[in-house]
C-alpha cells in the first residue's frame, strides 16, 4: 500500500544514500486535490444543471419504462400466456432476465463489501455507484419472478404466511430460499448504501440554501455532524455490514443457481453451478460498472478521482472471472462425458453441436472466453473504447450465458417426444428492454440527486487526511514519485478542470 | 420560536489539517474534558486513542442480533414443516434430520437480522436521528463536511470555564473559536 511507503519513509528521515530508493505508489486521487476540491466537484454534479445529454437519456427511459409497464399490464390483464415459455421450456425469458440482473448486482458488493475488507482502497472512488447499479438491478430482477408467476394476486404466497387450508410455504424448495436469498440481499445492500451516504448527505445539506433541497437532504441525513462519537460507531458498523455483505452475495446467486442444480434435468445436475454462477456474476456485474462509469467519468469530469488504474484493475477483474467462467464451461463439458451419464452428455451435444441452439452457445463462448483475453494486454486496458466494447460484449455474453443454460436445455430434455422450440413473444422483449430503460432511468436519477462518488471515503484516502502525513516528504531523497499511469492522454488535468458540468456551485 | 433566553451549548474550534486537529484532540484528552468531541469531514484513524475512547460495543448487539435471526429462521421452519404441519415432500423426512434443508433460510436471516440491528443500534449510538442540534447554530461549522476540523468541548462538561477553555482551544492551535449558543 501506499501508506507502507510512506510510514517507511517517516522512520527513516535523514534517508541516506545507502537506503534503497522506495518507489511510492500511483495516487489513489491524481493532481494533488484537496479536500474541497473533490467536495466541489462530486456536489457541483447534483447542485449544477445537469448536461443536455442527461436529457436525452432519461426522456426515452422515461418512455421505456412506460412501454414495460404496459407490457406488464398486459400480462396481468390477459394471461402468462402472453408470454413464450409452455411446455417443455417453462421458464424463457423471463428466468433468463431474472438472473440476469441479479447477476449485474453482484459487482456492486463486491466492491462494496469484499474490496473493503480486503483493504483495496482504489473501491472508494466505485463504490456508491456500483452499489447504487446493484440496488436498481436487483429491482429489475425482482420483476421478473413476481410476474411469471401468473396470478400476480396471489404473490404473497411466496411470503413465510400460511394459507387458507393453514398450509405453509415449502422451506425445502430452493425457489423459496431463492425468495429469502433476494429479498435479505436487497435490504442488505440497501441498509450498506444508506448508511455510506449518510456523511455525504450531510454535505449536500450543509452547501444548500435553507428550502426545500435542504430539508430534504437534512432530513435523510440524520442530523449528522461527522464528531467522532459518532464516527467510531459507524466505522464499526459499516465493517460489520461489509463482512455481513460478503458472504451474502456468494450466497445470493448460490441459491440461484440451485434453483437449477437441485432439479434432475440434465445440463442442469451439476455440482459446479453455485462457484459458476458466482464468478460469472462478479464477471457481468464488473462489466455493467465500466459500462456505466466510463461515460459517467467523461461527462462530469472525474477523470482524476476515476482513474486509468481503476480501470485497469477492473479490466483485470474482468480477465480474471472471464477465465474462471471459461474454465466452467469446459469442465461442465469434461464431466458430462468424464461422468458417463447418457443424458447429461446429450444434453451437451445438443448445447454444442446439433441443437438449435448452437448459435446462442458460440455467442456466450466468444462473448465470456473470447473477447476478454485482449485485457492481457496493457495496451488495451488502456484504450477506453476497446474496455467498453469488450464490456458490452460481456454484458451480452452473460445475457447468453443464462439463456444457454435455461431455455436450451429445457428444450431438449430426456423425451425426444418432449423437444420443442421457444420463441420469445414482443411482449417478453419489449419487458426486457424497458427494463434497461428502468434501469438506467434509477441510474439516472442517482446521477441527477446523490452523489456519485464517496465524498467522505475519497477524502480519507488522500495522503494528508492521514494525521501522521508529512507534507514534505515528496521532497526527501529516498521517495520515487510513481510514474503516472495516464493511459487517457487526450484528458489531460486541465481540461478535466474547466469541465462545464462539475464547477462547484458556492464560491 | 425565537426567545430572549440562551443556554451556552459550548465553545468551538476550528482547525484546517488532520495532524492539527489529532494532536489537538490528544491535548483536550490529555487535560481531562469528558464531554467533547472532534468533528471531522471523514474518520480520521486513530482519533479513537487521540480522544481515549474505548472501541464500540457495537458488535456485541450485532451478535444477538445474529443469533436472534438465526433461531427465528429455525423456529419458522422446523415448526411450520416439522411441528405443526409435518410435510414429506422431495423424498426428505418431517423431523430434526430436515434440517439440512433449513441452512440457506437460516443463514439469510442470520444476514438480514444481522445487518438490520448494525444499522438501528449505530444509529442508536450515534444519537440520531435528530432533527437539529445547536452546533448548526453555527455558520462556521458547516464546512465540517467540508474540508475544516472543529473540535467542540460543551459546556455540560465539569471542567468548562468560559474564560480557561476559550484560552485553552486558542493555546493549542484553534482558530475562529466561538460560543456557540442553543435557543431555549
Amino acid at each position: 500500500m501506499a501508506d507502507a511507503a510512506v510510514h517507511d519513509s517517516h522512520q527513516s528521515p535523514s534517508a541516506g544514500p545507502s537506503r534503497a530508493k522506495v518507489l511510492l505508489r500511483e495516487p489513489l486521487v491524481l493532481n494533488n486535490r484537496s479536500y474541497s476540491w473533490v467536495t466541489n466537484r462530486i456536489a457541483g454534479i447534483v447542485e449544477n444543471p445537469q448536461p443536455k445529454g442527461w436529457w436525452f437519456l432519461v426522456i426515452p427511459c422515461a418512455m421505456l419504462v412506460a412501454v414495460m409497464v404496459f407490457c406488464f399490464t398486459f400480462l396481468v390483464s390477459t394471461g402468462v400466456g402472453v408470454w413464450g415459455p409452455n411446455h417443455p421450456v417453462a421458464w424463457g425469458w423471463d428466468i433468463t432476465n431474472f438472473v440476469f440482473w441479479i447477476g449485474i448486482g453482484h459487482a456492486g458488493t463486491l466492491i462494496s463489501a469484499i474490496l473493503y475488507l480486503t483493504r483495496q482502497k482504489w473501491r472508494t472512488a466505485v463504490n456508491r455507484a456500483a452499489e447504487a447499479m446493484t440496488i436498481f438491478a436487483v429491482m429489475c430482477a425482482g420483476l421478473f419472478p413476481a410476474l411469471h408467476v401468473g396470478r400476480v394476486w396471489m404473490a404473497w404466497f411466496l411470503a413465510p404466511v400460511p394459507n387458507s387450508n393453514a398450509i405453509w410455504q415449502n422451506f425445502k424448495s430452493p425457489l423459496l430460499w431463492d425468495v429469502f436469498a433476494v429479498s435479505t440481499y436487497f435490504s442488505v445492500s440497501v441498509v450498506f448504501w444508506f448508511l455510506g451516504l449518510v456523511p455525504d448527505l450531510a454535505t449536500l445539506r450543509d452547501r444548500c440554501q435553507p428550502g426545500l433541497r435542504k430539508m430534504a437532504y437534512g432530513l435523510f441525513a440524520l442530523g449528522w455532524r461527522g464528531g467522532n462519537r459518532q464516527w467510531r460507531h459507524y466505522e464499526v458498523a459499516y465493517g460489520l455490514l461489509a463482512a455481513l455483505s460478503t458472504p451474502l452475495v456468494l450466497s445470493v446467486h448460490t441459491v440461484v443457481s440451485f434453483d437449477f442444480a437441485t432439479s434432475i434435468v440434465p445440463g442442469w445436475h451439476t455440482t459446479i453451478f453455485p462457484p459458476y454462477f458466482v464468478a460469472g456474476a462478479i464477471f457481468g456485474g464488473f462489466a455493467m460498472v465500466l459500462t456505466l462509469m466510463i461515460p459517467v467519468r467523461k461527462i462530469y469530469g472525474l477523470q482524476d478521482l476515476f482513474t486509468m488504474k481503476h480501470i485497469d484493475n477492473m479490466a483485470k477483474i474482468i480477465l480474471l472471472t472471464g477465465t474462471i467462467v471459461g474454465y466452467a464451461y469446459l469442465m461442465e463439458l469434461f464431466v458430462a462425458w468424464y461422468s458417463g451419464s447418457l443424458y447429461e452428455f446429450d444434453a451437451f451435444k445438443w448445447r454444442i453441436l446439433f441443437g438449435p441452439y448452437t448459435w446462442a452457445y458460440y455467442g456466450m463462448f466468444f462473448c465470456n472466453v473470447i473477447a476478454p483475453q485482449v485485457f492481457w494486454w496493457k495496451k488495451m486496458r488502456e484504450n477506453l473504447i476497446v474496455v467498453m466494447v469488450v464490456c458490452m460484449f460481456v454484458n451480452a455474453g452473460m445475457w447468453f450465458e443464462r439463456f444457454v443454460i435455461i431455455c436450451t436445455t429445457l428444450a431438449r430434455d430426456f423425451l425426444p417426444g418432449q423437444w420443442d422450440m421457444y420463441h420469445p413473444s414482443w411482449v417478453e422483449i419489449w419487458t426486457f428492454i424497458g427494463t434497461f430503460g428502468f434501469f438506467l432511468m434509477l441510474f439516472s436519477l442517482f446521477l441527477r440527486f446523490l452523489p456519485v462518488i464517496a465524498i467522505a471515503e475519497i477524502k480519507g484516502v488522500l495522503p494528508e487526511a492521514d494525521p501522521h502525513h508529512d507534507p514534505d516528504q515528496s521532497k526527501r531523497a529516498n521517495i520515487v514519485a510513481a510514474p503516472v499511469y495516464d493511459g487517457d492522454q487526450h484528458l489531460s488535468a486541465s481540461e478535466a478542470n474547466s469541465s462545464p458540468v462539475a464547477r462547484p456551485a458556492h464560491s | 420560536m425565537s426567545s430572549p433566553l440562551k443556554r451556552v451549548h459550548g465553545y468551538l474550534a476550528e482547525f484546517t489539517s488532520t495532524r492539527d486537529v489529532f494532536h489537538a484532540a490528544e491535548k483536550v484528552r490529555d487535560a481531562g474534558y469528558s464531554s467533547w468531541d472532534v468533528h471531522s469531514p471523514f474518520p480520521v484513524h486513530g482519533m479513537d486513542d487521540a480522544m481515549g475512547m474505548p472501541r464500540s460495543i457495537l458488535p456485541r448487539f450485532v451478535l444477538v442480533g445474529g443469533i436472534l435471526g438465526l433461531s427465528t429462521a429455525f423456529l419458522l421452519q422446523f415448526l411450520t414443516q416439522v411441528v405443526i404441519y409435518p410435510t414429506v415432500v422431495q423424498a426428505k423426512p418431517a423431523n430434526i434430520y430436515t434440517i439440512a434443508a433449513f441452512f440457506p433460510v437460516m443463514f439469510e436471516l442470520t444476514i438480514l437480522f444481522s445487518a438490520f440491528t448494525a444499522l438501528f443500534t449505530c444509529l442508536v449510538m450515534m444519537k440520531l436521528p435528530r432533527l437539529n442540534h445547536p452546533l448548526f447554530n453555527s455558520a462556521n461549522f458547516a464546512k465540517f463536511s467540508d474540508d475544516k476540523f472543529f473540535i467542540c468541548i460543551e459546556a455540560r462538561d465539569p471542567k468548562f470555564s468560559a474564560e480557561k477553555t476559550k484560552a485553552f482551544l486558542a493555546d493549542i492551535g484553534g482558530t475562529s473559536i466561538e460560543l456557540v449558543e442553543d435557543e431555549l
